[in-house]
């Protein structure tokens, strides 16, 4: 279990900006009536992209926004690790995966370089740019070793790479999420072994279908369907 | 020719994300093609085919898929049915639908839209984690297109009315036990519900409810549209189909492919993955599913076959078939003593013998993993672990002690000589220290 609680230090209120209320109203829509507190892990990520950081008046907004009772919004923002609970960096948010596949192939040297360059884990820097953190699995276990900077991964990762990556961000820029190598998604460096049949794109498979295979003869009135 | 599988049988004809993801790159490889006559089949035929076809869940727990359909109410009443997609992937090692879901993703939204014809949903939640960003960025812009092209909604031409909605998690594994999943979607945290009663009787909202894998979805269309025999067709029987495989760790190779079910382990290593590195000799360990599944030697590994009942022959299982690859040189005890902590930072606290256990387990592990651990306490932490597997709501419980039990099962000689070096030399008495039972 992880145990997180609250920062001490709140602010004094929070209100939604125009955008994350739109797209809160949205999020609600999506539900059945009445069902609108399904919404709520969605609306703590919109509060979280505006503010940066999850706050107990936002906690109170939330709750009140949807109809439920400030502790269950509370119970929900502090069991689900990716809600942050104190403010982060401004420049960004470092998410080292260091579960055992990336572990394997090298996070461990990613997370020294970590606390060589940006200090303690689940801190701001000094600088006050970056704030990391180490993970668990992220789900590129292919790609590994990874780190999601501000949303986005960032894959195949050596500690040179890994730290020019910082530093495009500290400058202010945002480097093109994906493979650091210049892979193609997963597959295997060096490019694809297989899928490479042409016939597979050359749109011979959008010939339509005229019946199904194992399908029971028409009945009821169905027509032949139209070729 | 790499591997069993030909190019031509393959589903997944984007997995790399070479071409287009959109609309009209998904129809020109075939998918939406035929979705009419399958929605005008029953759903009891749909079923059939699925079950035919020998499909078996494909997020891990290996259940058939067309028997799960079956499971839903025969007929709508005023509890309206929901097909909810598990894209919670968050399974170490597990990387295969994060694939499907960015790269094909219409193949997923078909597969949506008939599976919930299958099982009489006019309503589908595709429940993704919160990480993937940039995954659920992409399908919320492919259910828009497929909205647009009035494929999936509500008139739409398939002539079933049909909403399909993303929704996200907040960073639990979790929420990847499928009653974790409800409890999160209805805005709760998430901590897994006892069954009985089974979500087909009353899952989201009270309401009769299916939950697949992305991957169980995605591949329903091209089962229809090719025949239930043509999947049926790979694999041993009852392990039949074709399956996306993973690997990651020791290999040359890391990457995601398509296989025949069945393909022999070594053989998938070594054509896809670049093999292991150092050479097959180098081997050493391989966990075949996603971390949970206990690990198995490289003689197994040797005659392994990637399929259901193989690999639970060898008391492990196929999982994901997202395998975990482990050379000579990986420090196996350290392994497990990271996935243990993987598993104390996930227990979602609700059942007492995970709550504690997997904080205790990995506590041991990793003085294990350094040594200091005393040698009869092996034998407690084998003995811990068995009280936590089977005596938690959900599998995490039991997902917890299979690494442990699967690394001592093989590789106890090794956590021994650890401990036995660690104590050369040190003037130090068996049993005068026991910080481990905090």
């Amino acid at each position: 279990m992880s145990v997180r609680r609250l920062s001490p230090n709140q602010p004094a209120s929070f209100s939604f900006s125009k955008e994350s209320l739109e797209q809160a109203q949205w999020w609600i829509s999506k539900y059945p009536a009445g069902k609108q507190q399904s919404a709520v892990i969605p609306i703590l990520w919109l509060v979280q992209k505006q503010e940066g950081w999850v706050s107990e008046p936002a906690i109170r907004a939330v709750a009140e926004m949807l109809g439920m009772a400030q502790i269950r919004v509370l119970e929900v923002a502090t069991f689900y690790t990716m809600f942050m609970l104190e403010p982060v960096g401004t420049h960004a948010l470092v998410q080292v995966c260091g579960t055992t596949p990336c572990a394997l192939r090298g996070a461990n040297e990613l997370l020294a370089h970590c606390k060589k360059r940006l200090g303690p884990k689940d801190h701001r820097s000094a600088d006050g740019k970056f704030y990391w953190q180490e993970v668990e699995c992220l789900g590129a276990c292919s790609n590994a070793p990874m780190a999601m900077i501000n949303d986005y991964y960032y894959e195949d990762l050596t500690v040179e790479s890994f730290d020019k990556l910082l530093d495009e961000f500290a400058a202010g820029r945002t480097p093109a999420p994906g493979s650091v190598t210049g892979r193609q998604g997963s597959a295997p460096e060096g490019g694809p072994l297989v899928l490479i049949d042409p016939s597979l794109y050359d749109g011979s498979r959008a010939k339509p279908i005229k019946s199904l295979p194992n399908a029971p003869k028409p009945t009821k009135g169905a027509t032949e369907p139209a070729a | 020719m790499v591997g069993i599988l030909e190019d031509k049988d393959r589903i997944f004809t984007n997995l790399y994300g070479v071409h287009d993801w959109g609309l009209e790159g998904a129809k020109a490889r075939g998918c939406w093609n035929g979705t009419r006559e399958m929605l005008k089949q029953t759903p009891e035929w749909i079923c059939d085919q699925i079950k035919e076809s020998g499909l078996r869940g494909r997020g891990g727990g290996g259940f058939p898929t067309g028997l799960k359909w079956t499971f839903m109410p025969k007929a709508e009443s005023e509890r309206p049915h929901f097909l909810v997609v598990n894209a919670d992937e968050s399974e170490p090692g597990a990387c295969k639908d994060r694939e499907i879901i960015r790269n094909d993703p219409h193949l997923l939204i078909e597969g949506c839209l008939v599976a919930s014809y299958a099982i009489r949903a006019h309503t589908a939640y595709i429940y993704i984690r919160g990480e993937y960003v940039h995954e659920r960025e992409r399908l919320e812009a492919a259910i828009k297109q497929a909205y647009e092209a009035k494929l999936i909604g509500k008139g739409n031409v398939h002539g079933w009315d049909f909403d399909l909605h993303v929704t996200h998690g907040g960073g639990a594994y979790i929420c990847g036990d499928e009653t974790a999943l409800m409890e999160s979607l209805e805005g709760k945290k998430g901590q897994p519900r006892l069954k009985p009663p089974f979500p087909a009787g009353a899952g989201i909202y009270g309401a009769p409810t299916t939950i697949n894998n992305v991957e169980s979805i995605s591949v329903v269309g091209t089962i229809l549209r090719r025949g239930a025999d043509w999947f049926a067709g790979f694999g041993r029987p009852k392990n039949s189909g074709i399956k996306l495989m993973a690997a990651s760790g020791h290999i040359n190779k890391p990457c995601v492919v398509e296989e025949a079910m069945s393909i022999p382990m070594r053989q998938v290593i070594e054509d896809h993955f670049g093999g292991v590195r150092g050479g097959w000799g180098n081997l050493k360990a391989v966990i075949p599913g996603g971390i949970s599944m206990r690990m198995i030697p490289a003689e197994e590994a040797e005659v392994a076959l990637m399929d259901f009942d193989d690999l639970a022959g060898r008391r492990s299982g196929l999982g994901t078939a997202t395998m975990i690859v482990m050379d000579k040189d990986a420090d196996l005890v350290r392994a497990i003593a990271r996935a243990s902590y993987f598993y104390k930072h996930e227990s979602c606290g609700q059942c007492t013998p995970c709550r504690e256990g997997t904080g205790w387990m990995w506590r041991v592990m990793e003085r294990m993993a350094t040594g200091e651990a005393e040698m009869k306490e092996i034998d407690l932490l084998l003995d811990v672990a068995s009280q936590v597997e089977g005596h938690t709501i959900c599998g995490l419980g039991d997902a917890a002690a299979w690494p442990i039990q699967g690394l001592f099962r093989h590789f106890r000689h090794e956590v021994e000589e650890r401990i036995t070096n660690y104590r050369i030399g040190k003037p130090h008495v068996q049993g005068a220290t026991l910080a481990a039972a905090e």
